[in-house]
């Protein structure tokens, strides 16, 4: 049985590899950006940091799918809805923080909506400027619509193929609303031309190196949280929800709670990690909602290696620099490459890439 | 049965329960019971509503009339599934269903008696007690051995040990085991007519079964039935004797 204060002296030699690479990180990754000269080549230029932040954000969206699919079998396919959600609601704060200095020059009104011709400010934007409430709005937000949605799912007792389903209409819905002019959150362009972040100047290497430290220390946080989770007894019910639902039921254990718990959960750690993204790449626009974003992070899952926890956060980073150097050097096959990495992953390696390093019987 | 006063301390009585489905009745004015401590089998040709009765003892099936008690005081057909299970009736299916992935321990972790909220079982810990109580199921199934293994690699045989094993975890006072030995192998079988004697004393056990031998060689008392009617009881015997018994089940 692990307990939370051993649980990597208990063997768990992934975790321990996991957050030692992670850590490592979030330290040379500063280092290396500012102090060798930019000629040097050891340099590592804003735009290298900008990319490792994306990948450790993707690294925490893929996590918190990698939660729910991978240890009670719920496969969500509308998961990029809560990234974009928190990455909303981060993206309004840094809205609020341009204040004078748009284009327009409004003290309180962002750009677009001046340019909408809107008078005031929308009630639901009232208190953004506030980070810590900005900050609450993070998870909140993505969390109530997995609690909402969840509520009704779970307790219908949609489950399987229907669940992952009715999440891609989720997120299709969201995206064609956050299209809207008239929803308040900037329509087809989203929000951009951020300024700062709590005063600090968003374009500095010295802000984007903390930010990417932020967002190492956030990854490290919730994978702990989830590795206390999936190690509890809780994990291991969850563990039985997803082979055997019904005998679980029948043990007297309420199925529909611990399914929504868990998804709630998955929810806002996938918030967190949209609101991290937003400040890094500079723009949120409502084609984060967009369908391929949530099945391409379950194809990071499948290829990283479902259930590991860390194999997920693996396949995000590996697919994505894939991704990066692919649409680089031959933009017209990447699309290809992925769907033929998901055709192989799934017949020749069920487990994963991380199935290549681990032992099979590890797995529970 | 004769006379009231006989019928005072039973742990399960079922009187006069009718179940149709569309037109055709799955019991039948059907009357059974069930002592403290006692092991009854009960056998029938299909169709003779041995898994209706039991349907109706866990709450799943309610009957168009009469009565089913849980001892003096509990009402089953006023009470949920769960809360049946919650007073102390366990189901085995027929078919073994363990968590495959789990290890035969945390199997029975599971089924451990206590609360069964999210909350609580992120921080639940087993206690030296809990940890005693599964050492000892252990013992009784036969799966000391097993316990660290997943129960996916467990045989068919092993797997219904160890479900009745979860079972026994709540502590019911009836068991209700819906044929154990389908599928076994004759070892298996032997084994587990051991397991229920073992068992028969503290809890009070129906089985169902179609394996004749097999309920020779545990049963003390057979009950048959028949198009929803208990038509013959008593000693195995006696039992395939009756003409009845004879004409319906048994006979060539």
């Amino acid at each position: 049985m692990l307990r939370p204060g051993n649980w990597i002296a208990a063997g768990d030699r992934g975790s321990a590899w996991f957050l030692g690479v992670l850590a490592l990180v979030a330290v040379a990754v500063p280092i290396l950006n500012l102090v060798p000269p930019p000629s040097s080549a050891l340099h590592l230029s804003t735009y290298g940091i900008t990319l490792i932040g994306k990948y450790l954000c993707f690294g925490m969206l893929a996590l918190s799918l990698d939660l729910i699919w991978g240890y009670c079998g719920i496969l969500s396919l509308g998961h990029a809805a809560f990234f974009s959600l928190g990455g909303y609601a981060m993206g309004m704060y840094l809205m609020r923080q341009i204040g004078p200095r748009g284009v327009y020059g409004d003290p309180v009104l962002p750009d677009f909506m001046v340019f909408l011709n809107w008078k005031s400010l929308p009630w639901f934007w009232y208190g953004f400027n506030h980070f810590p409430i900005a900050l609450l709005m993070m998870g909140l937000a993505p969390g109530l619509l997995g609690l909402v949605f969840g509520w009704f799912a779970f307790r219908s007792r949609v489950t399987g193929v229907y669940f992952s389903i009715i999440t891609q209409a989720l997120t299709y819905a969201l995206m064609l609303a956050f299209f809207r002019n008239d929803m308040g959150f900037g329509g087809n362009n989203g929000f951009t031309d951020f300024k700062d972040i709590l005063g600090f100047d968003l374009h500095s290497d010295k802000t984007r190196v903390v930010l990417l430290a932020v967002t190492a220390a956030a990854l490290a946080a919730s994978y702990m949280a989830c590795r206390l989770i999936v190690e509890s007894r809780a994990g291991r019910v969850l563990r039985a929800i997803r082979d055997a639902e019904s005998r679980t039921r029948f043990l007297g254990y309420p199925v529909e709670s611990f399914k929504l718990w868990l998804f709630v959960f998955s929810a806002v750690i996938a918030g967190i990690a949209g609101a991290l993204y937003v400040p890094q790449i500079g723009i949120i626009n409502p084609s984060e909602f967009a369908p391929i974003n949530s099945i391409e992070a379950v194809i990071w899952v499948a290829v990283g290696g479902r259930g590991t926890l860390y194999g997920a956060i693996a396949g995000a980073v590996l697919v994505n620099y894939a991704k990066t150097y692919l649409t680089g050097a031959f933009p017209e096959v990447w699309l290809y490459a992925l769907g033929a990495l998901f055709v192989l992953v799934t017949l020749f390696l069920p487990r994963g890439i991380i199935g290549l390093v681990t032992a099979p019987d590890k797995d529970k | 049965m004769s006379g009231k006063a006989k019928l005072r301390d039973k742990r399960l009585y079922l009187e006069d329960l009718t179940v149709s489905f569309d037109g055709f009745k799955a019991l039948n004015d059907l009357s059974l019971y069930v002592d403290p401590g006692e092991l009854l089998c009960i056998i029938g040709p299909n169709g003779a509503g041995k898994t209706t009765m039991m349907d109706v003892v866990t709450g799943k099936t309610r009957p168009d009339s009469g009565t089913a008690w849980f001892g003096q005081d509990i009402d089953l057909l006023r009470l949920s599934e769960a809360e049946i299970v919650g007073a102390g009736i366990g189901r085995k299916f027929q078919k073994p269903t363990v968590f495959e992935q789990l290890t035969v321990f945390e199997n029975l972790e599971l089924a451990l008696a206590g609360s069964r909220s999210f909350l609580k079982a992120l921080r639940a810990r087993i206690s030296p007690a809990q940890q005693g109580r599964i050492d000892e199921i252990l013992e009784i199934v036969g799966l000391s051995k097993e316990r660290g293994l997943p129960a996916r690699v467990l045989s068919h045989g092993q797997k219904q040990w160890l479900e009745i094993g979860m079972l026994l975890m709540q502590d019911p006072e009836l068991l209700l085991v819906d044929e154990p030995v389908a599928g076994m192998t004759p070892q298996e079988i032997e084994r587990t007519a051991e397991l229920l004697l073992s068992l028969e004393g503290e809890h009070s056990i129906v089985v169902v079964e179609h394996d004749m031998h097999f309920v020779r060689s545990i049963a003390r008392r057979v009950t048959v039935l028949h198009e929803g009617q208990v038509i013959a009881e008593g000693d195995m015997d006696k039992v395939q004797k009756d003409p009845r018994v004879i004409e319906v089940y048994l006979g060539v």
